[in-house]
């Protein structure tokens, strides 16, 4: 069976960071790439995200903090993802993330940290090639 | 045949239409000295508010800052007031901007991260030791939790002795721009409309030389509004709250001298002289519509007074020491077009919040127009300017086409409430984002001029990771050594007068020397004005 799939993304605004254009903007651009996006809105916890993205069965996830907590609060979010065995869910976060913390981020098992000016391009590229790849 | 003509560069305004390349007394027809301009200082206050702007007294040079703990927050103010700044700005944790105390779900990883965290009344006390509050003025910005913070400084200002009245400053206290771009919301827009009178109705009474009210533009412009839209948001929202206040009987002289904006220069849509008319606009606008429609009689009235904020949205992780010469061009645009205070945002924003490095190189770029540019010597030197009058004249019009527009729809506190406004601007952002992608929108750095290499990494400021833990060690030490029946009966009132609908500043100071934390005192108030939730906007 090879029928074309359609990449499921949530995006996720976790904490209390309420600058969520940037969130939107990427949503505007995945569904005009064909993507299926759901937002999750403001002040999510890392719980309620792993629960939508259970529920909605989404290939990815992206979270968008400009707040300075993404390292905290990648670890708390993987914890979840890997407690509820998400594990073939794709994980990128973007925003306001100094170059250190890329690989910070990394390590607590984020696929793709795209920064504050990061391409729109680029994302949505890494997307489908990795949610390709898991599909292969 | 004429020899042919070279080729000329199309460019179109802000407002979208087609600008010529040289500007004439065509351009101005029916122009009338008095009536479009007058001198400073007189209505309609186009060249500025004042008659003498800085050559009586220099723009308030202003940094935004505020980190971790009160004691560090209390070093940096201590450090930048050496460095010669001339007001403080204090920036507040995510917890303290929307209520949540420090030990409080949801909040652990935001305490200290923005800015200050403050629980209760003595951090807030913390903030200011051995600074004088008779002899400087603050900028907050903080929003729904604004009352509270405006009587924590009360409270500081009694206990050092300065009287009330005396106090100077301004709080930003502009919640419904909270709703479209910056959520840092608690209670639905009416109570909330509400808290933002009770605030100007006190300082009119008791505090009369303190902005009680800095409508922002600024967080409009960062979420997609372009720059004549932010002007435009910014002052359909202030006419909300005058009308808050004077359906309470107030008097419109009263109120309206109270009102200040805090403006956006710069940005992805920055255009020098653009932004410069929009402001000279602005300036006529606001002076006619409280003149015409509000009836205002006194001069103070009608003057727009307003701050600018420097845009982090205009400056670039690529190259970052690019962003100083940007910033300093968002600073002259702001002096020409008459600002009285300038907060510039810092080249390393992209990444943190600014490094001591950054912020007092945005210090210096300030203290460099001053000092050694001489833009600063005469009042409006652009004022006359064929160019600049024509765009002033369409900016303020174009002020007005949106204000009406918005009005036809139910008004600005509709368009929120069902996510109108908040789709508009975020697909007004993508529509600019595609046209930098695109290499239609210049960006330095970006998409032209970019350099292959690898930067050097800037180092940027980190947030010490001891902070929550220290503010969480203070807070249980607070709550042990308060009187616990005093708290919850203080508590008790401040519900009851809430529910009795009354002016709340009053009832929180007895809270708040009782020690009750600022989350405390909201989850009190939640239970009578309730909680926001959002619209679905995408």
């Amino acid at each position: 069976m090879n029928t074309k799939k359609i990449i499921r993304v949530l995006i996720a605004k976790i904490g209390l960071d309420g600058h969520d254009v940037g969130a939107k903007v990427l949503i505007y651009w995945l569904r005009d790439q064909g993507m299926e996006v759901i937002y999750t809105g403001l002040r999510q916890s890392p719980e309620q995200v792993v629960e939508v993205a259970l529920q909605e069965a989404v290939d990815v996830i992206g979270v968008s903090i400009l707040s300075g907590s993404h390292v905290e609060i990648a670890r708390k979010l993987m914890k979840k993802i890997r407690e509820r065995k998400l594990d073939d869910v794709l994980v990128l976060f973007g925003g306001t993330i100094p170059k250190d913390d890329i690989a910070l981020l990394k390590n607590e098992g984020v696929q793709g940290v795209f920064p504050s000016h990061s391409k729109l391009e680029d994302i949505s590229t890494f997307i489908k090639d990795k949610v390709k790849l898991a599909e292969a | 045949m004429a020899k042919k003509e070279t080729e000329v560069r199309p460019v179109v305004s802000i407002l979208g239409t087609p600008v010529k390349t040289f500007y004439g007394p065509e351009d101005l027809p029916d122009f009338d000295y008095k009536t479009n301009l007058n001198d400073p200082g007189e209505y309609p206050f186009t060249r500025g508010v004042y008659s003498t702007m800085y050559r009586s007294a220099m723009w308030t040079m202003r940094q935004y800052s505020g980190q971790s703990t009160s004691e560090s927050t209390n070093e940096r103010f201590k450090y930048l007031l050496k460095n010669g700044q001339t007001g403080l700005s204090l920036a507040f944790d995510l917890p303290t901007q929307i209520g949540l105390d420090s030990d409080m779900p949801l909040a652990e990883d935001d305490v200290g991260k923005l800015g200050v965290a403050v629980d209760t009344l003595d951090d807030f006390e913390r903030i200011y030791d051995g600074i004088s509050l008779d002899g400087i003025s603050t900028s907050f910005t903080i929003n729904a939790t604004a009352p509270i913070i405006l009587a924590m400084y009360v409270l500081v200002a009694q206990k050092q002795g300065v009287e009330t009245k005396k106090l100077r400053g301004t709080i930003q206290n502009d919640i419904l721009k909270e709703y479209i771009a910056r959520g840092t919301w608690i209670f639905p827009p009416e109570p909330s409309i509400k808290l933002v009178g009770d605030l100007v109705e006190y300082c009119n009474k008791e505090m009369p030389r303190f902005n009680a009210i800095s409508v922002s533009g600024t967080h409009i412009l960062e979420y997609g509004a372009n720059t004549i839209q932010a002007v435009a948001l910014a002052i359909a929202i202030a006419e909300v709250y005058i009308r808050e206040v004077l359906k309470r009987g107030s008097d419109v002289d009263q109120i309206a001298p109270l009102f200040s904006f805090h403006l956006p220069i710069g940005g992805r849509n920055f255009n020098f002289l653009e932004d410069i008319a929009r402001l000279r606009g602005a300036r006529r606008y606001w002076a006619r519509l409280l003149k015409e429609k509000y009836g205002a009689k006194d001069k103070r009235s009608m003057q727009f007074r307003f701050s600018t904020g420097g845009m982090g949205g205009g400056l670039t992780a690529e190259q970052p020491l690019n962003n100083i010469a940007r910033a300093a061009y968002y600073a002259m645009a702001a002096v020409f077009a008459g600002t009285r205070s300038l907060n510039l945002a810092c080249f390393d924003e992209v990444y943190a919040i600014p490094s001591d490095l950054a912020i007092r190189t945005s210090l210096r770029v300030q203290q460099i127009l001053a000092n050694e540019t001489g833009v600063a010597d005469v009042v409006d030197p652009l004022g006359g300017s064929y160019y600049v009058e024509a765009l002033t004249n369409e900016m303020e019009a174009k002020i007005g086409e949106i204000i009406a527009k918005i009005d036809s729809e139910g008004g600005i506190v509709k368009q929120i409430e069902n996510g109108t406004i908040q789709r508009e601007l975020a697909m007004q952002s993508y529509t600019l984002q595609k046209r930098i992608s695109s290499g239609e929108k210049v960006l330095v750095g970006v998409n032209k001029f970019q350099i292959k290499e690898e930067e050097k990494d800037l180092e940027v400021y980190k947030t010490d990771p001891e902070t929550i833990n220290r503010q969480l060690q203070r807070l249980k030490a607070a709550k042990a050594n308060r009187d616990e029946g005093k708290v919850q009966d203080t508590l008790k009132q401040l519900a009851a007068a809430a529910a009795r609908n009354e002016n709340i500043i009053p009832h929180l100071f007895e809270p708040l020397k009782a020690k009750a934390t600022i989350g405390e005192i909201i989850e009190t108030l939640k239970k009578v004005y309730g909680t926001y939730k959002e619209p679905t906007t995408v």
